[in-house]
């Protein structure tokens, strides 16, 4: 949908879908080289450079110590997608074995799946978050353990409902009469519709993963205060908007928008390449 | 020989019986019709023939033997509607090699275009797809078939033309037949016999769905 915006209308589908997913590659490429290509230069303060706003030189200013907000913004993203990541990677994994388990392994364990999920769903997402990152003591893994134990009931509900729908299905049925043992429509069957739900899953939860682990260490529930986490910077640029440095605020915040937005314009794509219905459109 | 004996079925406890005490016999080669109006069991029957279901009370001997729990089941349904029949994210290739290498003469029989085989289901129409799940069901291990509405969806046409490939098969194969149909027209034309079972009980209770 959002690929006819920006494509040309006389590529097909299959192109337009194929070319946003690798722009979306490429800018998760260059943010991650450009971090590293950095080095600790966002760390070095100049103090006879402090304040600038944005120029040619330094696209993106410098803050109250004289630290290049550009190589800040980068190293943070990097941060703020690495704690993402594996914070998604894991609350799918464990809704894949949640989800596989319920609706596998018989009634008693669907109840009590379907009534955690439930139970998580219920309870208010940011409290939740701060107080199991709290409990884990901050830092990195807090933040990793909290996004990755309140992210995972959705995608369980759909890998549940899925393998539910799938086992009572007429073809899979079919394939026992037609004598194949339950490994093979394990592997034939039922990985072929719970691979791409998962990795579709997975892609739009690293979204949420980024944007709660920015909001968790915005709140100060999260990262350290010194390492340049996204969350940290718009915590700092805080105290000084009121001062005019507008900028301090404005570059993370809009790749950190960009870098969520990216995420999902890969996730819907990805879907939509994995689906028969829309592969050849 | 294909046997249903004193078969009763119901699906919880709650509900009235779907039938009680069916017997049904086919003997190899011999085309047996089965009309009746819809909701009445034809298809539920049919699913227990096949080993779908397990009935509550009867049972079901193809040859003299129970149906096999696993393996190849030498009684083979064709659905009522083929797109459900089907893995909508298999090709049609991939969905015929289900049941092993497909016979070429037959697929020539039936009209089946090698084109066919590289498309999804979606990409397919339904009479299309009815004669790909044909051909999956007519293993050389398969005895018996049942057919149900397996024509309803196509119109004239194909419909007189696959079930005259399906005649043929069936009587150099020497399968059974079980045609389900409320086309008594089809059923007159086809079968050797009908089992009227479903089609004389008028005052059968229609089946009472309760909604939560």
């Amino acid at each position: 949908m959002t690929t006819r915006l920006f494509f040309p209308s006389q590529w097909d589908r299959r192109t337009r879908t194929l070319a946003a997913i690798s722009i979306c590659l490429v800018f998760f490429a260059v943010i991650f080289i450009a971090a590293w290509l950095y080095g600790d230069q966002g760390q070095v303060t100049e103090l006879d450079l402090r304040k600038l706003p944005p120029s040619w030189e330094r696209p993106f200013g410098t803050d109250w110590l004289g630290r290049d907000m550009l190589a800040r913004t980068l190293k943070g993203i990097r941060i703020s997608l690495g704690v993402g990541l594996t914070a998604a990677t894991c609350s799918a994994c464990i809704a894949l074995l949640l989800g596989l388990g319920a609706a596998l392994l018989g009634r008693t364990v669907d109840r009590l799946v379907t009534w955690l999920a439930d139970a998580a769903l219920a309870t208010p997402h940011l409290v939740l978050l701060i107080l199991i990152s709290f409990a884990c003591g901050g830092g990195a893994r807090g933040v990793i353990i909290a996004v990755a134990a309140s992210h995972w009931p959705a995608l369980t509900r759909i890998i549940r409902a899925e393998v539910l729908q799938l086992r009572s299905a007429d073809y899979v049925k079919l394939a026992r009469q037609l004598g194949k043992g339950p490994y093979w429509i394990a592997r034939r069957h039922l990985l072929p519709h719970v691979a791409p739900q998962f990795l579709v899953g997975l892609l739009l939860l690293f979204p949420h993963a980024i944007l709660h682990s920015a909001g968790l260490t915005f709140l100060g529930f999260g990262m350290p205060p010194h390492t340049p986490a996204i969350g940290v910077l718009l915590a700092e640029s805080m105290r000084y908007l009121s001062m005019g440095l507008w900028w301090l605020a404005v570059a993370p915040g809009l790749i950190l928008i960009v870098s969520v937005l990216a995420f999902d314009v890969l996730g819907n794509n990805v879907r939509a390449l994995l689906d028969p219905k829309t592969l050849r459109e | 020989m294909l046997e249903a004996n004193m078969l009763s079925f119901r699906y919880n406890r709650q509900q009235q019986w779907l039938f009680q005490n069916l017997d049904l016999r086919i003997a190899p080669g011999e085309i047996v019709g089965l009309p009746g109006p819809s909701g009445r069991g034809k298809s539920t029957l049919a699913k227990i023939l096949a080993g779908y279901l397990t009935a509550v009370h009867g049972s079901v001997l193809a040859d003299g033997r129970p149906l096999p729990r696993s393996g190849y089941c030498p009684v083979q349904l064709l659905f009522q509607h083929p797109e459900l029949a089907v893995n909508p994210r298999w090709k049609a290739g991939d969905i015929l090699a289900e049941a092993g290498q497909p016979d070429a003469a037959l697929l020539q029989d039936l009209g089946i275009e090698p084109a066919w085989l590289t498309r999804y289901p979606h990409e397919l129409s339904g009479g299309e797809l009815q004669r790909i799940c044909l051909v999956r069901a007519l293993t050389a291990h398969t005895r018996y078939l049942l057919c149900d509405e397996m024509t309803s969806m196509l119109d004239p046409l194909s419909q007189a033309h696959i079930w005259q490939r399906v005649l043929d098969i069936a009587e150099k194969r020497k399968l059974g037949l079980l045609v389900i149909s409320h086309d008594k027209a089809l059923l007159d034309k086809l079968c050797h016999r009908t089992n009227h079972y479903f089609a004389t009980i008028a005052d059968f209770p229609l089946l009472t769905i309760r909604f939560p």
